[in-house]
């Protein structure tokens, strides 16, 4: 099968580099699945997981925001922050999950705080699922 | 003439002076060199934001976003990056005087204009002139994280799109090479000027629209100028460190060379003494 190259980049270096058949990821505007050859778009992404498929295996990348970049033979995706599930700190996340949740429950609902907490646990959650690989 | 004792005194203080500037510079040799490998590794990411900002912005006219567009300016914001300490010789004092003068020359009252400040020496300069600092920031690691600095750049760009000012400026020491740094400043928002680094640009789709792309990649592209500047700000500062601690030990080496001729010197000059005393005193008692 065609393989198309995949960089995933973070402003402290890239994090992700390989050839790969497929790459599929949730952009805002919902599932997308990318292949070799694909017309040039570009789309943001939301926070969660991108699953890159090689011949008979496949490696996640968990992503917080950003966006994605899709040239004919190149997938770029540009995020502040993004991990492979081998290098995530499982121990981080959780503490960060039950963090963001005891904010959720103090603050009120139309506080700022609010939004960055409901964020802040979007990232945890998705840096654990991305590890453990329940997705 | 200094005696002795007092001369001995200056030279080793001097020498354990120069200890300390010695092991300052490599420390900030081996800092330096890190600091690069960093601004390096940022290198691909900005390109391709870059790249791609340039051929949305430019490449489909009827994209528009608040970025993109000059106002008019009531209030200018000023980034002003320098270090929490001295002993980097000029490093500081230049970004801050242009600064000023900067500042001078553009406005004519302190509400005009707001200072978002990086580094201690910024803070207290800034502040001690009475100047309205908006946002400090002071203990920013040596190899700063991109999410370490995050709350800084969300909220310069924040502030800019809730018009608290209508400019952004930002004003720190580019990394030329390790013996040279200069003064740079960019205006970082709008973004009027966008050059895409290759000729070529790219026609994309858009999923769903190129205003919703944009709306999250400028403030991603404007956050991701300040951590480059203050990358090559870091780079910068650990070279003009270097350069000036190795000035240190080198003046201190000179001095040293003199304290240890006049030392020699005044040795000769009291063993004469004493050689004239006894020969004078012998010569008494005949």
């Amino acid at each position: 099968m065609k393989t198309i190259k995949v960089s995933v980049v973070t402003p402290d270096g890239p994090v992700y580099e390989s050839d790969v058949e497929m790459v599929s990821t949730k952009a805002e505007s919902g599932e997308l699945g990318i292949l070799a050859g694909h017309v040039p778009m570009v789309a943001p992404l939301q926070i969660g997981a991108v699953r890159l498929k090689k011949e008979n295996q496949s490696d996640l990348v968990a992503v917080s925001g950003g966006f994605l970049e899709v040239r004919p033979d190149q997938v770029t995706i540009l995020a502040q922050s993004a991990e492979q599930a081998t290098d995530i700190d499982l121990d981080r996340a959780k503490r960060a999950k039950d963090r963001a949740e005891q904010h959720l429950n103090e603050t009120k609902r139309e506080n700022v705080d609010f939004k960055r907490a409901e964020l802040a646990l979007k990232r945890a959650m998705n840096r654990i699922n991305v590890s453990e690989r329940n997705i | 003439m200094a005696s002795l004792r007092d001369i001995k005194n200056r030279i080793n203080s001097t020498k354990k002076t120069s200890q300390i500037t010695k092991a300052m510079q490599m420390v900030s040799a081996s800092k330096m060199t890190r600091a690069e490998i960093n601004a390096k590794a940022f290198v691909p990411y900005m390109e391709k934001i870059q790249e791609v900002t340039a051929s949305i912005a430019i490449g489909s006219a009827d994209a528009s976003h608040p970025m993109l567009v000059s106002r008019p300016v009531k209030k200018t914001g000023y980034v002003v990056i320098t270090s929490d300490r001295g002993l980097a010789g000029a490093f500081n004092s230049r970004v801050l005087k242009a600064v000023n003068q900067t500042i001078q020359q553009r406005h004519k009252s302190n509400d005009e204009f707001v200072i978002i400040a990086i580094g201690r020496m910024a803070v207290d300069f800034f502040k001690g002139k009475g100047m309205n600092v908006i946002v400090d920031i002071v203990g920013v690691a040596d190899q700063p994280s991109f999410a370490e600095i995050k709350d800084l750049t969300t909220k310069t760009v924040g502030m800019f799109s809730d018009e608290t000012y209508d400019e952004v400026y930002i004003y720190y020491n580019h990394y030329v090479s390790a013996i040279t740094q200069e003064v740079t400043s960019k205006k970082i928002l709008p973004l009027t000027d966008i050059s895409s680094g290759s000729d070529q640009l790219t026609s994309y789709e858009f999923e769903p629209s190129a205003e919703e792309i944009l709306k999250v990649l400028l403030p991603q592209y404007a956050e991701s100028l300040i951590y480059g500047a203050l990358l090559d700000s870091k780079a910068s500062e650990h070279a003009a460190r270097m350069t000036a601690m190795k000035n240190a030990t080198d003046n201190a080496k000179d001095l040293i060379n003199a304290l240890d001729l006049s030392y020699n010197r005044a040795r000769q000059a009291a063993i004469t003494q004493e050689i004239t005393e006894i020969v004078g005193g012998a010569a008494a008692l005949e």
